[in-house]
């Protein structure tokens, strides 16, 4: 299993614990009352993942071949997810976002939450982080070619 | 305790409330987006498919000539619904969205011009202002909006003033699907009239709530959706008044809605087909025509009676809660109570009380404009009709005071 892979099938493994969903989401609260709050200069329309009912903020960057992740949502819980996927996600390279399945989430019983049905900009973030891995892989190369 | 109305047995009627979600059981509290069937509207749905299905109208086969007797029987059930004078009023449409659009492409074409304005409210649903504003842009018209105080009731001292000569029809809702208010609508008729300007009630959120009598309000036009009255989904109603749908012109082509069709000129069929083109959603119609006989069978003074209770109760218990803020107040109201959370996301709000098996609804309710008024981005919405209990409502109550702990 590579590292990516350990790391997801830890959160599927934390979250195994919780047979109840208020216990799921109440664990879910805590991890989006941690993590920081996005910079106030990403937190704009421009960074804005447009959800309809909850708003999420994303931004990265690539630092030594690392992608360097920065999100926010003003929905508590749709916020801990985000941390689940900041957390995953945060400093990797661009392969390794771009070669593993994202499976964490199905794991965790909070699939629904990536449905295209489901108004919350979570299904677009995930987009956009893999976006901006692709992104930046293209960058990378046409460095090397240069 | 109302005579004559038993919960349990009303409970009973209706299979999808027996069900567990999560392993708890469902308190469906989202009755203003969609209501649940009563047992005799699914039975009639399946037995139409299963032992009369025909195509209405054309066949002089003996399943046509049932199925025809069905569909015409339940224009009568909706006519005596609506106390409406002839069955040439009602026309079957696909829900109120299509009624409404019926009206605003019918009527424009006959009677607005360039210049001519169309008079809604600042609380109607979406579809109570796109389809107007689509004729606006048509027609070179212009849209005015009665506005409503921070009660959610309207500001009847200014519709004096929006009433003009060149209003052409006043197109209101009855009642607010995200504020709860019921309008003064006959007053609104009424001083309409006194200018000669009809007026179109969209009646989406009342009919459920309480009984409607056309010719009492002295509406000109009057519309609503079955799947919101216990009916299948896909139908709905146009009421019209017979010389005002006399004088206009069909909205859609088709079979059905002609009397004679050559390629230099076609006559159309006679009220009501003339609105009704194309093969139409009987099982719809005759299924919500099961659903008005099931509610007449309980009583709508029963239920009326019994859902100012629980709304009362609603009200009383919402009220109680610290950081709780309900929009709309309105002095006459029907059971739907909009509110937010003290620095609760509506998202989250939903999403555990989703867990706890409690199904509301959070968002705009497509009323944008009205969460404009307030400058919010939308409310949480619970929307009760007969079949929800105190009980269920205490259960809400204790579901919004355990998302408030988790979340603050």
């Amino acid at each position: 299993m590579t590292e990516y892979n350990v790391t997801q099938q830890d959160i599927v493994d934390e979250f195994s614990v919780f047979e109840d969903w208020l216990d799921r989401y109440n664990y879910l609260i805590e991890l989006g009352n941690d993590l920081p709050a996005i910079d106030p200069e990403f937190r704009t329309s421009e960074y804005l993942i447009n959800g309809c009912q909850s708003k999420v903020w994303l931004h990265a960057d690539l630092v030594d071949g690392r992608l360097q992740f920065n999100a926010d949502s003003d929905a508590i819980i749709v916020k801990g997810i985000v941390a689940l996927l900041v957390k995953l996600m945060h400093d990797r390279t661009p392969a390794e976002i771009l070669e593993n399945e994202l499976f964490f989430i199905d794991g965790i019983g909070l699939r629904q939450n990536l449905s295209p049905t489901r108004s919350n900009g979570l299904l677009a973030m995930v987009k956009k982080m893999r976006l901006y891995a692709m992104a930046y892989q293209a960058k990378e190369n046409q460095n090397k070619e240069a | 305790m109302i005579m004559g109305f038993n919960i349990n047995q009303i409970r009973s009627d209706f299979p999808i409330l027996q069900q567990q979600v999560y392993n708890k059981p469902l308190i469906y509290l989202d009755n203003g987006a969609t209501t649940q069937k009563p047992r005799v509207v699914i039975d009639t749905i399946r037995e139409l498919q299963e032992v009369h299905n025909s195509s209405i109208h054309r066949g002089i086969h003996y399943l046509s000539e049932q199925m025809t007797g069905r569909y015409e029987a339940a224009r009568e059930t909706v006519r005596a619904f609506l106390n409406a004078a002839s069955t040439q009023e009602i026309i079957f449409t696909s829900g109120a969205t299509g009624s409404i659009n019926t009206v605003a492409f019918s009527f424009g074409e006959k009677y607005v011009n360039s210049g001519d304005e169309i008079l809604i409210s600042e609380m109607e649903h979406h579809s109570n202002i796109v389809p107007w504003q689509m004729l606006c842009r048509r027609k070179g018209a212009q849209l005015k909006v009665i506005p409503f105080n921070d009660k959610g009731e309207l500001e009847l001292e200014k519709l004096d003033e929006l009433l003009s000569e060149r209003t052409r029809i006043v197109a209101l809702t009855h009642a607010s699907n995200s504020l709860g208010t019921i309008n003064p609508v006959k007053e609104v008729i009424k001083r309409a009239h006194a200018r000669d300007i009809p007026v179109l009630l969209d009646g989406a959120q009342m009919v459920q709530h309480g009984e409607v009598d056309v010719r009492e309000l002295d509406c000109d036009f009057y519309v609503f959706s079955s799947h919101k009255i216990f009916g299948p989904t896909g139908s709905g109603v146009l009421y019209g008044k017979e010389a005002m749908l006399e004088e206009l012109p069909p909205y859609q082509g088709g079979g059905d809605m002609v009397d004679q069709v050559t390629f230099d000129e076609t006559s159309y069929n006679t009220l009501p087909f003339k609105f009704e083109a194309g093969t139409s959603n009987y099982t719809g119609a005759i299924g919500l025509a099961a659903a008005l006989e099931y509610l007449q069978s309980i009583g709508f003074e029963a239920i009326g009676r019994y859902e100012r209770e629980l709304s009362d109760y609603t009200l009383e218990k919402l009220e109680r809660i610290g950081g709780l803020k309900i929009y709309g107040n309105a002095a006459e109201r029907i059971s739907v109570f909009s509110f937010l959370l003290d620095n609760i996301h509506t998202y989250d709000a939903a999403m555990i009380l989703d867990k706890m098996g409690i199904a509301v609804r959070t968002g705009t309710h497509c009323t944008q404009p009205v969460m404009d008024h307030f400058g919010i981005d939308g409310t949480i919405r619970a929307s009760l009709v007969f079949y929800n209990t105190m009980e269920e409502v205490d259960a809400l109550v204790q579901g919004i005071q355990k998302t408030i702990e988790m979340l603050s």
